[in-house]
């Protein structure tokens, strides 16, 4: 990743040309010249230690996954190490668990995003409309997004889906209903509402802020010229929401890609709801398969990458308008 | 990008205020009580599993544990009392102090890392601070296992196992990011007078640091630290990694719940309650910059 800089934008190309002409008049200083400026490193100082900080714990890490990807590197065989093989990644994308694994992780940040997006849009457009109690509304939705994620699992397992007491069958039994095992009947789509409700609320408060940064001019002369509400909504309301709705996607998925307090607590990978993340840990921590643990940890990462790069362009492109 | 919206940031705020204003008086009163109506019904929907979660932490483990649910049975604190290990003797305060130094210290520690950082790259910025801002949102979507093997082999040979020091450094630098890009969104807030003004007065790096630029964006700082707080005290995977009896922060400590053991809804309930208690705190004080620390200061 920390190859992955901001597309070129057409505002800073311009910058750029205006710098390229700017330095045509004068020599470009040379690469010592610019080591030794003394004007620079004053301005580059306060910048190092945190800099320096995050080169160490992130980027020297993840150097040191990709050489034991491809590594052979089992704790449990301290006799057996050695550098040089692809078999981990041959294993990655061979054994059934794990392609299960890469296929649950895709269909699980799909359904989570765009389900949080979807309803997060409709809430937020009923929250941008003066009603009774709308600070009260606002405070409840943001309140699933304060429960300590692995506290939100142990509820929603135990509280709520729990085939004896949870609230879901007491309610089934008043009305009358089955008693279904929600966890073991649909693990998958147990899990999956369990982090709607959690992700829900981010998407609800990103989407809220960009309705409310609608240009109210825009919005008064369309009311002048008589747009009714629908088409308010179709041409001024969501062009201008794209780019938020891009944005609570993109971070969405980093966020959920990661998922693994829900799968650890509700199901412990079992019933085909091993994700990626969870899948490394086990690999790691019961297996002690660090070459192949890592391998995996690769694929996360590129998966993160390709949704990366598409968050730095859509984050890049409200960065250049400031 | 705080100014993302309009050139100034009284402008700002009086833009967005007069648009709401404006966007409010768009739909009709009718469809303004549906809408309420609608937005009520959704809100109680989303709020009732923590209302539910917090009631029966209140009721007796009898009580808790029917079908289907009494609402109305009598309110007891012995679900508090049992996670405080009345009957288990497993007291839940060593992994409640643990989370609180790993979060706490980290969050100082970003904070004191960030600010200069900030200053770098907005008062007086080096040449490529646009590449800069992006390399430090970049490491942020570099997922946590991406790093972790190496980071625990690393602890597993140094004897840093279980040591709360090692983790809070980890969750410095898992939080660094977000901070910087939010004290530049802060900062980038200050009029370029004020330093201007600092610097003919001879003011040097430390002393504008101190007398200028913490003073204003304190409020800034704070919603900063809160954020950094809440994602530090939630983190699971590392901690569980890396830490077990001594250094086990809560949320190591809640996984001690996750298999069913007998009678026990009133206690789970008490526990998630106590230990999601400090994020609620914090997400409130810090309700109106969550947004943008989430969206790592891309939404204000």
């Amino acid at each position: 990743m920390a190859t992955t800089t901001a597309a070129p934008l057409d505002a800073r190309a311009e910058a750029k040309a205006a710098k390229k002409a700017a330095k045509k008049k004068e020599p470009k200083p040379s690469f010592s010249q610019r080591w030794l400026d003394r004007q620079g490193w004053s301005r580059r100082i306060p910048l190092l230690p945190a800099l320096v900080f995050i080169i160490i714990l992130t980027q020297i890490p993840f150097l040191a996954t990709l050489v034991i990807s491809f590594m052979n590197w089992n704790a449990n065989y301290p006799q057996d190490i050695a550098f040089g093989t692809l078999n981990n990644y041959v294993q990655v994308f061979t054994d059934a668990a794990l392609r299960s694994s890469v296929f649950f992780t895709i269909v699980l940040t799909v359904t989570v995003v765009i389900v949080s997006l979807a309803l997060g849009l409709g809430i937020s457009l009923l929250l941008n409309r003066s009603f009774f109690g709308r600070g009260i509304v606002r405070t409840f939705m943001i309140t699933p997004f304060l429960i300590v994620p692995v506290a939100a699992a142990l509820l929603w397992k135990h509280a709520i889906y729990n085939p004896v007491y949870g609230l879901l069958n007491g309610i089934l039994t008043w009305l009358g209903g089955p008693q279904p095992d929600w966890i073991t009947d649909f693990p998958r789509l147990a899990i999956e509402v369990q982090l709607i409700w959690y992700w829900t609320p981010f998407m609800t408060l990103i989407l809220l802020a960009g309705l409310q940064s609608r240009p109210g001019d825009v919005l008064e002369a369309a009311n002048v010229d008589g747009a009714n509400a629908w088409q308010t909504f179709t041409n001024i309301t969501m062009p201008h929401m794209r780019r938020y709705l891009e944005l609570g996607g993109l971070l969405g998925s980093i966020y959920v890609v990661q998922t693994f307090d829900s799968v650890f607590v509700m199901t412990a990978g079992s019933l085909g709801t091993a994700n990626l993340p969870y899948t490394v840990y086990e690999t790691l921590y019961s297996a002690q398969d660090y070459g192949l643990a890592s391998a995996q940890g690769v694929v996360v990462v590129i998966f993160s990458i390709a949704i990366a790069t598409f968050l730095l362009r859509t984050v890049s492109t409200l960065f250049e308008e400031s | 990008m705080t100014t993302a919206l309009a050139p100034t940031p009284t402008q700002t705020a009086q833009q967005r205020r007069r648009s709401t204003n404006r966007a409010r008086s768009l739909g009709s009163r009718s469809g303004n009580t549906i809408a309420g109506i609608a937005a009520w019904a959704i809100g109680i929907l989303f709020v009732f599993p923590v209302f539910y979660m917090i009631l029966t932490s209140l009721h007796s483990e009898v009580n808790a544990s029917t079908n289907p649910p009494s609402f109305f049975a009598p309110l007891t604190l012995q679900g508090y009392k049992e996670f405080f290990g009345a009957s288990s003797g497993a007291s839940p305060w060593p992994p409640l102090i643990n989370s609180a130094t790993a979060s706490i210290i980290s969050t100082i520690l970003v904070i004191v890392l960030a600010i200069p950082a900030a200053y770098a790259l907005s008062v007086k910025p080096i040449t490529k601070w646009t590449d800069a801002m992006f390399f430090f949102l970049s490491t942020k979507m570099l997922p946590a296992v991406a790093g972790l093997l190496p980071l625990y082999i690393f602890a597993k040979y140094l004897g840093l196992l279980d040591n709360i020091n090692y983790l809070l450094i980890l969750y410095t630098a898992m939080n660094l990011p977000i901070a910087v890009w939010m004290m530049r969104s802060f900062l980038a807030d200050i009029p370029v007078e004020l330093f201007e003004a600092a610097a003919v007065d001879g003011a040097g790096l430390i002393r504008t640091l101190r007398s200028i630029i913490v003073p204003i964006i304190s409020p800034g700082i704070a919603a900063t630290a809160l954020i950094c707080f809440i994602f530090a005290w939630n983190e699971l995977l590392l901690a569980n990694t890396l830490t077990s009896v001594i250094a086990g922060t809560a949320p190591v400590f809640l996984t001690s719940f996750v298999t069913s053991q007998g009678l026990f809804l009133a206690k789970v309930c008490a526990a998630a309650t106590v230990v999601s208690l400090p994020v609620i705190i914090a997400g409130f004080a810090a309700q109106d910059k969550l947004v943008q620390g989430l969206s790592l200061g891309a939404v204000k």
